[in-house]
């Protein structure tokens, strides 16, 4: 199928390997994929911290841009969560039936990968090899937003050569919250020193999440901290094979 | 310091600075939360309805909010109707006078009580001593708090934050207690016997109510140790307080809330005392009751349509118990006697977002989501926070902050001007940046690299890097010319570095 990328901001500028791997990663699947260049920023960032109008100016770009697609598909559960729970929310709030509308017509197509790959491909192996001792973080918004439940543990155990450990207390925020993390240093930070030490409790080479703005937070951590372990996006992971390492 | 009050005398931001430096609170608490957070679990596993329960809490009170003013009115007649009182209190104020008008019209010079949060909401305690009335707390751990002068730190266990030893300590000092241990079982019989004698010679007691029955004007207490059912017992006068939002239609409704209640509260499948009252029954318990209504900002969140689910609350701490925000800064960091997720909305609200304290709330939150699973009457308490951010943001002057963030969202909603910001910034790093990572930010963004490395704009953008790839047609070899077999794990970003 055709498959339209939505590779976020963070991303784009940042971490450009994960949509490269998303890519690779979806090709291999032997899928069409697009990358529609009028895409910027989901607007969570605004959204979250209160500029609603201003967040309102991107929930429309992004309807704009991606109105005609028949799959968005996106290597982040937060900012598809923001698409998904949050722009009907924005629309309503702004009182724009139209855009509601819009909202409501184009959210069932938008995907995080992870469950876009298990629940709407049906594909739990996707032939990647990965030979590293990895721990798997359990992003909130993939959680208890977009409810993506196992499907990335489906796509890690299927990794030949992975070795995955469990991350214990594996439910809680790593504490980057976007602003949050910014706004609330001290208490973000008390969040993450507990991350930090689960992590590397379970002496993993590598920590793997769905979303690069908790990656970030935890590597950040880690890399002050110069604990060795390292995080990776799982888009990453689920593309690198025997031939081409990705992560 | 007072014994309560919701108005917080400082930002989150600066008081959660204070507690998380308390390194054996956190510890106290972190062991607390973990605990109950798992009894939690399994108690609610145990009903293979509890989505049902939930989805028929969240609508009976729904139902109650459209209807609130009929309720409230049944609820009066049928008190009045079974020998009560009741009074009506717009504020904390009223609400203060006519509890110390109805103590004074009977001489008492002390007064009892059992666990109310609403009655801290009013802060009642003070007003009671500025008319020469001494308020005893009775539940073992508002005695804590209020012993020490301490404020409560959680909706069912304030005093979560100290631990045995201190609560020894403070039982000698204010008790007398001849304490030799911290044991358990020493603390409470020093508490029972300073409690015990206050039960059976104090002649007016104030409640607050976890629940009132409209249809036959019975008030419902809810609570684990037997103090509550000593003082709407024993005393002659009873006094209730409860915000308006706590009445239910019918007993019907009650069988609800008494299934989720004590199980996301304590993770019990029934609390030890449930105490339900109507009126006065002569010659048996108190022979004067009043049951005061109170509003002090509820009919202002009622009139909100998406603050409006935050009235649902039955207060039973499941939020503050999940929420890693409340288990690393404490109750204290919230400044209210509504901390943890659920203050975080309701403070603001009560007062009306004015408070430009309480107003820093909203923000107090990584908006993980843990409330809202956990919310037995499934406030979206995610939701709600966003929605008051707007608001706030909204109505306060413009900072320095609104223009950054206008700025970006102009930025941003036209991919040339995004694309050059980034180049912009990959440009401007330079200085900052260090084997590949950032480490020292400045300004407002110094509160993330004061702990956290930040990464490096890398050279390339995912939108260049596609640019840059050959047509399909070209495709198939690519992956293989820049393949890098073998190639050890090493930290990406060295890969990266400018």
């Amino acid at each position: 199928m055709t498959i339209d990328l939505f590779i976020t901001c963070l991303n784009d500028a940042l971490f450009p390997r994960t949509g490269e791997a998303t890519v690779k990663l979806l090709e291999r699947l032997g899928h069409e994929v697009r990358f529609n260049e009028r895409q910027t920023c989901c607007g969570q960032m605004h959204f979250n911290s209160g500029y609603q109008d201003d967040a309102l100016r991107l929930v429309r770009h992004f309807v704009e841009t991606f109105r005609d697609a028949e799959a968005v598909v996106a290597p982040s559960g937060s900012c598809v969560g923001m698409v998904r729970d949050l722009y009907p929310r924005a629309a309503e709030w702004a009182g724009d039936e139209e855009l509601l509308a819009e909202v409501n017509a184009l959210t069932p197509r938008v995907f995080e990968l992870s469950e876009f790959l298990v629940r709407y491909l049906g594909v739990e192996d996707v032939g990647a090899y990965y030979p590293h001792r990895v721990t798997y973080h359990q992003t909130c918004h993939a959680m208890r937003v977009l409810r993506v439940g196992d499907a990335p543990l489906r796509l890690l155990k299927n990794v030949r050569g992975l070795r995955l450990v469990e991350l214990p207390a594996v439910e809680q925020c790593c504490g980057f919250g976007g602003t949050f993390s910014v706004k609330n240093p001290e208490t973000s930070t008390a969040m993450l020193a507990d991350k930090v030490q689960n992590v590397l409790s379970t002496k993993a080479e590598a920590c793997t999440a769905g979303d690069n703005s908790c990656l970030m937070h935890i590597g950040g951590g880690l890399s002050r901290l110069q604990a060795g372990t390292r995080t990776v996006h799982l888009a990453e992971i689920l593309a690198s094979t025997e031939g081409e390492v990705f992560a | 310091m007072s014994a309560g009050g919701i108005v917080p005398q400082r930002t989150f931001q600066e008081a959660a600075r204070a507690t998380l430096a308390n390194a054996q609170m956190r510890r106290n608490l972190q062991h607390a939360t973990t605990t109950i957070r798992e009894k939690r679990l399994r108690a609610v596993a145990e009903l293979p309805d509890w989505e049902d329960l939930r989805i028929q809490g969240a609508a009976i009170k729904d139902h109650v909010m459209a209807n609130l003013g009929d309720y409230l009115l049944d609820l009066e007649a049928a008190v009045k109707a079974r020998g009560g009182h009741v009074h009506w209190a717009r504020d904390a104020l009223e609400a203060r006078e006519i509890v110390a008008g109805i103590a004074s019209s009977h001489g008492a010079r002390e007064v009892i009580k059992v666990k109310s949060i609403t009655t801290d909401e009013i802060e009642l305690n003070g007003g009671l001593a500025e008319r020469g009335i001494h308020a005893i707390e009775t539940d073992l751990a508002e005695l804590i708090v209020q012993l020490s002068e301490d404020l409560p730190s959680h909706i069912l266990v304030p005093a979560i934050h100290r631990n045995r030893a201190e609560i020894r300590d403070l039982f000698r000092r204010k008790l007398g207690a001849e304490l030799l241990t911290d044991e358990p079982k020493q603390l409470a019989e020093a508490a029972r016997l300073y409690l015990r004698e206050k039960f059976l010679t104090t002649k007016v007691a104030v409640s607050g109510a976890n629940f009132a029955v409209a249809e036959t004007g019975t008030i419902c207490v809810v609570e684990s140790e037997g103090n509550g059912r000593m003082c709407v017992t024993l005393p002659e006068v009873l006094v209730s307080v409860m915000g308006i939002e706590k009445v239910l239609p019918t007993w019907q409704d009650m069988a609800v809330y008494l299934q989720l209640l004590p199980r996301s509260s304590t993770a019990e499948r029934m609390n030890p005392y449930t105490s339900f009252w109507s009126g006065v029954t002569p010659g048996d318990g108190p022979q004067e009751f009043h049951l005061i209504l109170l509003d002090n900002g509820r009919t202002d969140v009622l009139a909100d349509e998406v603050g409006r689910q935050t009235l649902r609350c039955i207060r039973c701490s499941a939020c503050l118990n999940v929420c890693p925000v409340y288990e690393r800064a404490g109750g204290h960091a919230y400044g209210s006697v509504y901390p943890g997720p659920i203050g975080a909305i309701l403070t603001p609200q009560l007062l009306h977002l004015e408070n430009k304290n309480a107003n820093t709330l909203p923000w107090a939150s990584s908006l993980c989501g843990a409330c809202y699973d956990a919310c037995p009457v499934k406030i979206n308490i995610p939701e709600v926070l966003l929605y008051l951010r707007g608001k706030i943001t909204e109505d306060r002057p413009l900072s320095a902050e609104d223009t950054l963030f206008k700025t970006a969202a102009w930025v941003m909603s036209e991919p040339h001007r995004f694309e050059g910001a980034i180049k912009l910034a990959r440009t401007g790093q330079g200085p900052l940046v260090k084997q590949g990572a950032i480490h020292a930010l400045p300004g407002m963004l110094g509160g993330w690299t004061d702990t956290r490395d930040l990464p490096a704009f890398p050279p390339q953008t995912f939108r260049e890097w596609w640019r840059g790839r050959p047509a399909p047609a070209m495709r198939g070899t690519e992956g293989n010319a820049q393949a890098s077999e073998g190639q050890p794990l090493a930290p990406q970003r060295e890969e990266r570095s400018i």
